[in-house]
């Protein structure tokens, strides 16, 4: 059983691909054998800057021998109907054997296909893996036509049993298979021959390369924690920082500097993203100060001045960046001192969709919503169009400018220093959240009512153009602003009819793509959006606003601007509100909650109300999975598959009261008194929303109409007392149908 | 001076010079700048132009490079709206550029054995060009000293052979070297001559000068008519024939023309740095120029240096 020992040489590969490439270059080797029939004991993958190893051990020698069995003419067939057969199945005629079958003696041919041997089998399988590797993106270099992430220098490909090592003999684009590879680019760069993966990692480490990137990250994680804590200091850890650095080096050497005096005044943030993103250093932090007064850097050598020259090189580097970083900071602050007139107004310049307008047309559309929130969500209304002229401020800064992932943070930083209360500084930063389903979720009023408005005024706008996710497409990441509307209700427990927000802001948006129409024409659709803000209901409303226009010289027929925006308004609206319902299915989805209560919640009035459709689902989910939950939506089924029924064949919808005087059977009359009891319970309970309540209550109902079912039959010749049990059925539909709609329960 | 053990150099033209023997020692042939106002070493045609097409080439040359926008009227230590890149390209790409490379930066002084030299994925684009490749940014000690680019495509060209393309930013690699903090106090000549001039001496008052000019004083209506004469003329030049009517010979003016590529490029970042360009007008400036060196590279391609049969 020998092991398979891969490595692919190249020139640097970009960190952030490493541990992805070496997966996939162990799943698709191993998938290849496999499928080849070569089983394996088991593989395990590296990888540092320069190479792609992967070891598989306990492979099979060759694979295992494949017989097939096939069936051929009959006996006395033609000879060219026999020898056509042979041919197919590779054998003579002599191989072939006689069978008897229901259908008389047929020929049979065992083909029996060899077993090939592992290195050819390895050769065919890293040959096709390295012709189609999945990096993200690959280059060509000098004349050759292969692409790899960065040029390809050297394939190391051996199998090594008790007998020794040897070379799997394969060639890609004139690069030869062999036993070799080399160390360290500086410190040991001379080729050496490696005989299985032990000898491999083992003579790695000597030529100062730790194969294992775990290692490395591990190495310097210790190591930099160590230098911190001897000065007194703890380490800002950063995984994701450690992962990337851990693939820049392969011989990792841990030092640690001293930020200048001059720059610690600097906001850490801005210290530590500086830090990271141009020079991947960590943050040491000083506990005694808070500060982050210091910096650990991670080379890829040794030196005989143990990293002197390195370490002032890279100080160096650091304070002419933080000098930078300085520089914005102090000409910002400058700015958001005097206002920051300067940045909002630049806003106006910047384009936020080309058919959405600037962002200074968002950012009025934003505050004008945020305005019209802030009484549901308990904000004072001028804050919150002030929080919201200033949300994006930022944007401009030269901070945010160099370290776009910094926005919202600077806002918050420089609305503070502009004298703004510290609630509408936090509105910038907090505003963009929440940025996904586990992301912390704003629940200052201030910024809730502003990362509302500025995330529904998102989602409407492209409804407004069209511009919906598709797909994997969602290039806006409106999923996400849907969700964020989903999270920031529930979790301040708004009660926000949705529908009338949707409404006017797709309206308003419409009235902002139509602004070369005629301003008569304008003027009847900002009507239409008062009447939205008096009525509450967008039909109302345009009905109310067409009535008024009638006689006079605004054109409110069939074709006119009014009626076109009017008539696509309420279907935008619909649709969109569908697909929060959808985002808000996974969102419950992960939280235990049936797709289908969900569906059966949303078809009921008031849906726009997330929070009570929320409530009303886990009442629904929490009854349905008891035992009585769930039997009551079988007997409701089966009330309401006679009732549908009964009332197609009959054309008439049977809804008139049932009386109990009619009422043959013990468990006719229980059912009487059980409905009537029930909804008495039921409608308070709606009315108080106090969902449990009414669920229950509902369920209570099972054991009667179990025992109706059991006893009664309702299809019966007398036509008084179907007629009576029929619409005893409807009160069942219709008290079930008050609290949700079972019909859309699954099984 | 011998590549092994070479003493630290003293002055920015020393570092120059060595740059330019290194390589003229392994095999490129020198050549001078261009004698246009470019943004980057990168536009010079032995690099635009000769990236394309199958015939092999080697070449590498300082070019001084102009950003109006990075002007500072020559007061911060190492922003400038004229500066020198070095630029080597080689077509097709040697299996050991990186190693010519290193070898390189030991040659202008550089310790191997001291500094921590890293290559750092950075892949780059030029929109303008119609142009990308893949590649890294060289760190020393976790400063970018030079751009490493395998090229893999040029004016909408796919590139074959691939070219690898390295860019030395020299004010800055040679402030590295020589430990200046300022670029204005660095040596330019040896600071032992008779007449010894900083860099200072040199281009600080021209910064000043460029400054002005480029942000303030710079006729942003001449410019932008320039800019359409510009486009104009190379479409001009390429709907010329073939045929050269006088000689009757194949002459086909790709030079010329992407000459007027350049010229558009540089009076498209003069208007920039006005601020006359707002960011939707922006892209479709930078479109309408990337349009040219698409129509320059495709001209270049079917004469006999892109690789046609003569």
């Amino acid at each position: 059983m020998p092991d398979l020992l891969i490595e692919l040489f190249s020139e640097e590969i970009p960190a952030r691909m490493q541990v992805r490439a070496a997966e996939d270059l162990r799943r698709r080797v191993t998938d290849g054998l496999v499928e080849a029939g070569l089983t394996y004991a088991g593989a395990a993958a590296f990888s540092t800057p320069r190479r792609l190893t992967l070891t598989v051990q306990g492979l099979l020698d060759e694979s295992p021998i494949v017989r097939e069995e096939r069936k051929g003419p009959k006996v006395g067939a033609p000879d060219k109907a026999i020898e056509g057969f042979l041919r197919g199945a590779g054998v003579t005629r002599a191989q072939l054997e006689e069978r008897d079958t229901p259908k008389g003696a047929v020929y049979f041919a065992t083909i029996e296909r060899a077993g090939r041997p592992a290195a050819e089998i390895v050769a065919e399988v890293l040959v096709e893996t390295i012709r189609t590797f999945p990096w993200p993106k690959s280059m060509r270099w000098g004349a050759g036509s292969l692409r790899w992430v960065r040029p390809l220098h050297s394939i190391l490909c051996i199998l090594t049993d008790e007998g020794g090592a040897q070379i799997v003999p394969l060639d890609v684009d004139g690069i030869a298979a062999g036993d070799t590879t080399r160390g360290h680019r500086f410190m040991a760069s001379d080729a050496f021959s490696v005989s299985s993966f032990e000898d491999y990692e083992a003579k790695l480490k000597r030529a100062h390369v730790i194969l294992s990137p775990e290692e490395r990250a591990e190495q310097i994680r210790q190591e930099a924690a160590n230098l911190a804590f001897a000065a007194g200091c703890e380490l800002v850890e950063d995984a994701g920082l450690l992962a990337e650095v851990a693939g820049l080096v392969e011989w990792p050497a841990v030092l640690m500097g001293e930020i200048d005096e001059a720059f610690l005044d600097l906001p850490p943030e801005v210290l530590q993203t500086s830090m990271k993103e141009h020079q991947k250093f960590f943050s040491v932090r000083n506990p005694k100060t808070g500060r982050i007064e210091r910096f650990v850097t991670v080379a890829n050598r040794d030196t005989a001045d143990q990293g002197a020259t390195i370490l002032a090189g890279n100080q160096k580097v650091l304070s002419a960046r933080l000098a930078d970083a300085k520089f914005f900071w102090d000409n910002d602050l400058r700015v958001a001192r005097s206002d920051m007139g300067a940045w909002t107004r630049a806003l106006e310049d910047v384009t936020f969709h080309n058919k959405l307008g600037s962002q200074g047309d968002r950012i009025r559309r934003i505050a004008a919503l945020a305005r019209e929130l802030a009484p549901v969500t308990g904000a004072d209304s001028d804050k919150a169009a002030r929080a919201a002229e200033l949300a994006k401020a930022d944007l401009n800064s030269e901070m945010v400018y160099e370290f776009p992932e910094l926005q919202g943070l600077m806002g918050r930083y420089y609305i503070e220093a502009s004298g703004e209360d510290a609630a509408i500084a936090a509105v910038a930063q907090e505003h963009y959240s929440p940025l996904g389903p586990s992301d912390d979720v704003p629940t200052a009023p201030l910024s809730v009512t502003v990362a509302l408005a500025d995330k529904l005024d998102m989602l409407t706008g492209f409804w407004a153009i069209d511009e919906k996710p598709t797909g994997s497409k969602d290039p806006f990441a409106l999923r996400r602003a849907a969700l964020g509307v989903i999270r920031l209700v529930l979790s301040s427990e708004l009660r926000l009819p949705l529908d009338r927000y949707i409404d006017s802001q797709l309206l308003k948006h419409k009235i902002q793509l139509n602004g070369d129409a005629d301003e008569k024409d304008i003027g009847a659709l900002n009507d239409l959006l008062d009447e939205i803000a008096e009525h509450g209901v967008f039909g109302a409303a345009l009905r109310s606003v067409r009535a008024r226009l009638e006689d006079s010289e605004i054109d409110t027929s069939d074709g006119s601007l009014l009626v076109r925006v009017g008539e696509v308004v309420p279907d935008l609206s619909q649709d969109l509100l569908a697909f929060i319902h959808d985002r808000l299915k996974v969102f419950l989805r992960d939280q235990g909650i049936r797709h289908d209560v969900i569906d059966a919640c949303t078809q009921m009035a008031g849906n726009d109300d997330l929070s009570r459709l929320v409530k009303r689902a886990r009442a629904l989910n929490a009854v349905i999975v008891t035992d009585d939950g769930e039997n009551l939506v079988q007997g409701f089924k089966r009330a309401n598959n006679i009732l549908t029924q009964a009332e197609e064949k009959d054309g008439v919808e049977y809804s008139f009261g049932a009386d109990p005087k009619f009422a043959e059977t013990d468990s006719e009359r229980a059912l009487f008194a059980a409905l009537e009891a029930a909804e008495a319970r039921i409608a308070p309970a709606l009315e108080a929303e106090d969902y449990p309540e009414a669920m229950a209550a509902m369920a209570g109902l099972r054991a009667p109409i179990d025992a109706f079912f059991e006893e009664v039959q309702v299809n019966t010749d007398n036509a008084i007392l179907r007629r009576n049990r029929l619409n005893l059925l409807s009160q069942i539909r219709r008290i079930c149908a008050s609290v949700a709609d079972l019909t859309r329960i699954e099984g | 001076m011998t590549d092994t053990t070479p003493q630290t150099p003293r002055s920015f033209q020393e570092i120059i010079l060595r740059l330019q023997s290194y390589w003229g020692a392994k095999g490129c042939a020198i050549l001078q700048p261009y004698d246009m106002e470019v943004g980057a070493g990168t536009f010079h045609p032995a690099t635009t132009l000769r990236a394309l097409g199958s015939r092999p080439w080697a070449a590498a040359y300082v070019q001084p490079s102009r950003r109006p926008t990075d002007g500072r009227y020559g007061e911060n230590p190492n922003r400038l709206q004229h500066y020198y890149q070095y630029q080597v390209l080689i077509k097709p790409s040697p299996p050991d550029l990186q190693q010519l490379y290193l070898g390189s930066l030991q040659a202008i002084g550089i310790d191997m054995e001291l500094h921590d030299i890293r290559f750092v994925e950075d892949d780059w684009e030029s929109p303008t060009l119609g142009a990308w490749g893949l590649g890294w940014e060289v760190w020393c000690d976790g400063m970018e000293v030079s751009q490493f680019t395998y090229f893999q495509q040029v004016g909408g060209h796919d590139c074959h052979p691939v070219s690898g393309e390295l860019t030395y930013g020299l004010e800055r690699l040679a402030m590295y070297v020589l430990g200046i903090d300022h670029v204005m106090d660095m040596p330019f000549n040896d600071p032992d001559a008779p007449i010894p001039l900083s860099y200072g001496d040199v281009f600080r008052q021209t910064e000043e000068e460029y400054a002005r000019y480029n942000f303030d004083t710079a006729n942003t209506e001449v410019l932008l008519r320039h800019f359409e004469e510009a486009e104009a003329e190379c479409e001009h030049l390429l709907a010329q024939d073939d045929t050269d009517p006088k000689t009757g010979k194949h002459i086909i003016m790709a030079h010329p023309a992407y000459d007027q590529c350049i010229k558009a490029s540089h009076i498209f970042n003069l208007l920039d740095a006005r601020g006359v360009i707002s960011v939707t007008e922006r892209q479709a400036y930078i479109g309408r120029v990337r349009a040219l060196a698409k129509r320059c590279a495709d001209a270049f391609v079917r004469t006999e240096a892109g690789g046609q049969a003569a």
